[in-house]
């Protein structure tokens, strides 16, 4: 079986709703203990599925999980005190004070009364949250509502912690404080966690390993620098003031890997781009045409992405529509 | 923050889960102040409303009477036995004296009997206690929809609380609600002119109570498992309405069963709500019989039972899936 540093391990985890509809297909991986592990990927992608399983509250159709070392369908109770759980949803009870709604938590993990008033009020600190503890959580806005998530999360001081997309629909500076919380908690108390999510630069920024998702498969496994820089190199773009198609003239240049003419703008794949960029233009230059345009970046998750699946990994309309449907909830909750 | 490594060595009874989610939404109920509102104004309404408007009394009594005029009646002498001379006047005035009497006591009479009490608004009263105790606990069953929808249960089931706490919460939060409801218009009643039969203790109340949580389990593990499982929001609500009207009429609410036509009895029979209605009035506005009042426990015993234990096998079914 597992090494003793693995936290979670799935092998072949696989479910599959309604006989026909495969959300995750056959998914492995293994968490280590300390690290922060997120799964990319767009929206339907499967990732909810996975962590729905692995938090015992959805059976998978095949394979199997564990964590900790306790199997996710025979030890589920062993599991469930041992994880916390922040769901993507604000579920948090609206007519509840952020204070009553983590000691309901706790009570729902059976702390002594003593035992969580103290965590709770910690926690709070934690979460910045203390200032509002006794106001009703229908009064809070999106990022305290996803702090106060976190804290219940953490009530039962989980040794694994699952994040279902923990800055979805937050603004930026709401999101890069939500990502010093997480980082805190893996520095500063050694936990584990395992988190989902669209953005990239989350990703990049945040998770030590990342299993690329989507259509329910694994596509990429591994940390996020290992993972661009097995892609081979920076992309250059180039663009000429000429008409003429230079593909194969650039192709001759050292270093470069891959050359893609997107409408007469050139996405150069290349080793080494600060060294190879020069080289190219020399190239062009010798030939009679003129560079009017040079960019180079090193590759992003993006590319990454783009790289497996042939499409961008586009943030926008899926997440405003994601964000409206959470909104609608919250609006239809309130009004009855 | 100290020591947040330590492993966790709790672990929740089921007692402790359920009390806990319990309290979770009758707190939310208590918050409301719209919902204590309509806590007495419900009631009040549908008393003065159906109790009051309903006035079946009134149709046996004197006053339906006050429209006819009879004539003075002559009999000539020649007619009586013995024959007299002149003529005999009875005049219409007494007739309808003695005919008012006569009606307001059979009036009386048929109340008594078909109804078990000569006034109306006391048997109804109860009556809207029984159809309180429906829609409350179907309400507060629906709930759960919301629980679902917006991630609570599945945080919940996340932890390590028994699955048979999040049920039984349920089912706990909606007769709680009931047996306070039906507090609220018994005293309501009582202050509008229930007249309560010779044999009432206030001990009675505990019966009753009884009586409501056997119902309410019932219904409402059913109630749960169905919401729990429709796939639309709009499916327990439409089920309420389905269910409401029959399970109200077909029944001893507004009238009596042995006045109903013969279908109608076979299912105003079956139906828990007779029980429970006539269990209440037992209890309450008639002389105790005790007799019936066992027979109607044991028949809500066995209601509760069956359902409940459909009811729980299902949500079992569902939060485990
Ligand atoms: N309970 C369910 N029943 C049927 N289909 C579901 C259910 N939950 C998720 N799905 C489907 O499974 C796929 C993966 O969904 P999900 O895991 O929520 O994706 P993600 O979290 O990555 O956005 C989607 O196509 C979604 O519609
Ligand atoms: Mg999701």
């Amino acid at each position: 079986m597992s090494g003793k540093d693995e936290v979670i391990v799935a092998e072949g985890l696989t479910k599959v709703f309604n006989k026909s509809l495969v959300a995750v297909n056959h998914v492995s991986f293994s968490v280590k203990s300390g690290e922060i592990f997120g799964f990319l990927g767009p929206n339907g992608a499967g990732k909810t599925t996975t962590i729905s399983m692995l938090i015992t509250i959805l059976r998978p159709t095949e394979g199997r999980a564990s964590v900790l070392g306790y199997d996710i369908l025979k030890e589920a109770n062993e599991v469930r005190k041992v994880i916390g759980v922040v769901p993507q949803e604000y579920t948090a009870d609206e007519d509840l004070t952020g204070y009553e709604n983590i000691m309901l938590c706790a009570d729902m993990y059976g702390i002594p009364r003593e035992v969580a008033k103290k965590r709770a009020l910690e926690l709070l600190e934690l979460v910045e949250l203390t200032r509002f503890k006794d106001k009703r959580v229908e009064t809070y806005s999106g990022g305290m509502r996803r702090r106060l998530e976190l804290a219940c999360g953490l009530i039962n001081r989980p040794r694994v912690l699952f994040l279902d997309e923990p800055t979805l629909g937050l603004d930026v500076q709401t999101r890069t404080a939500t990502w010093n919380y997480i980082r805190k908690l893996k520095e500063e108390y050694g936990m584990t966690i395992f988190m989902t999510t669209h953005y990239l630069e989350e990703a990049d920024a945040l998770c030590d390993r990342i299993a690329i998702i989507d259509h329910g498969k694994i596509i990429a496994i591994g940390a996020p620098k290992d993972l661009k820089e097995s892609l081979g190199g920076d992309i250059i773009t180039i663009s000429i003031k000429e008409g003429a198609d230079v593909s194969n003239l650039i192709r001759s240049v050292e270093n470069v890997k891959d050359v893609r003419n997107e409408n007469g703008s050139y996405r150069i794949k290349a080793e080494h781009g600060e060294v190879t960029a020069p080289l190219i233009i020399e190239a062009l230059r010798k030939n009679g045409y003129t560079v009017t345009k040079l960019s180079l970046t090193e590759p992003t998750l993006n590319e990454v992405y783009l790289e497996y699946t042939g499409r961008a990994l586009r943030d926008s309309e899926e997440t405003k529509e994601a964000i409206m449907m959470q909104r609608m909830i919250l609006r239809r909750a309130r009004g009855g | 923050m100290s020591g947040m490594n330590g492993t966790n060595e709790y672990y929740p009874s089921l007692l402790r889960g359920l009390w806990a989610l319990t309290v979770r939404e009758l707190k939310k109920w208590l918050k409301d102040p719209v919902m204590v509102l309509m806590l007495v104004l419900q009631p009040l309404i549908w008393m003065g409303l159906l109790g009051k408007s309903m006035n079946i009394n009134a149709i046996f009594s004197a006053g339906s009477l006050s429209g006819v005029t009879i004539p003075d009646i002559y009999i000539p002498g020649s007619y009586l036995i013995p024959p007299v001379s002149g003529t005999l006047v009875i005049p219409g005035s007494f007739i309808t004296q003695q005919l008012q009497q006569a009606f307001s006591d059979l009036g009386a009479k048929v109340m008594q009997s078909a109804f078990g009490v000569t006034d109306y608004f006391s048997y109804m009263a109860v009556g809207i206690v029984s159809m309180i105790v429906v829609m409350t606990t179907m309400f507060s069953g629906m709930s759960i929809v919301w629980d679902r929808r917006l991630g609570f249960l599945n945080k919940v089931m996340s932890t390590p609380v028994s699955r048979a706490a999040i049920i039984f919460s349920k089912v706990l939060n909606g007769t709680l609600r009931a047996i306070f409801q039906a507090t609220v218009i018994l005293a309501l009643a009582y202050l509008l002119g229930l007249q309560l039969s010779p044999t009432f203790t206030l001990l009675n109340l505990l019966g009753i109570y009884a009586a409501i949580f056997l119902v309410g389990a019932g219904l409402s593990s059913v109630f749960i498992a169905f919401s729990l499982r429709s796939t639309r929001m709009e499916r327990p609500m439409q089920i309420i309405n389905l269910v409401m009207m029959p399970l109200m009429f077909a029944s001893n609410i507004f009238f009596p069963i042995s006045l109903m036509p013969e279908w109608m009895q076979v299912v105003a029979k079956v139906n828990p709500l007779s029980h429970l209605t006539d269990a209440v009035r037992q209890l309450t506005i008639l002389p105790l019989d005790g007799t019936a009042l066992m027979l109607d426990f044991v028949y809500l015993g066995i209601f509760a039972s069956v359902l409940s234990a459909i009811g729980i096998v299902l949500s079992w079914k569902y939060l485990t899936k």
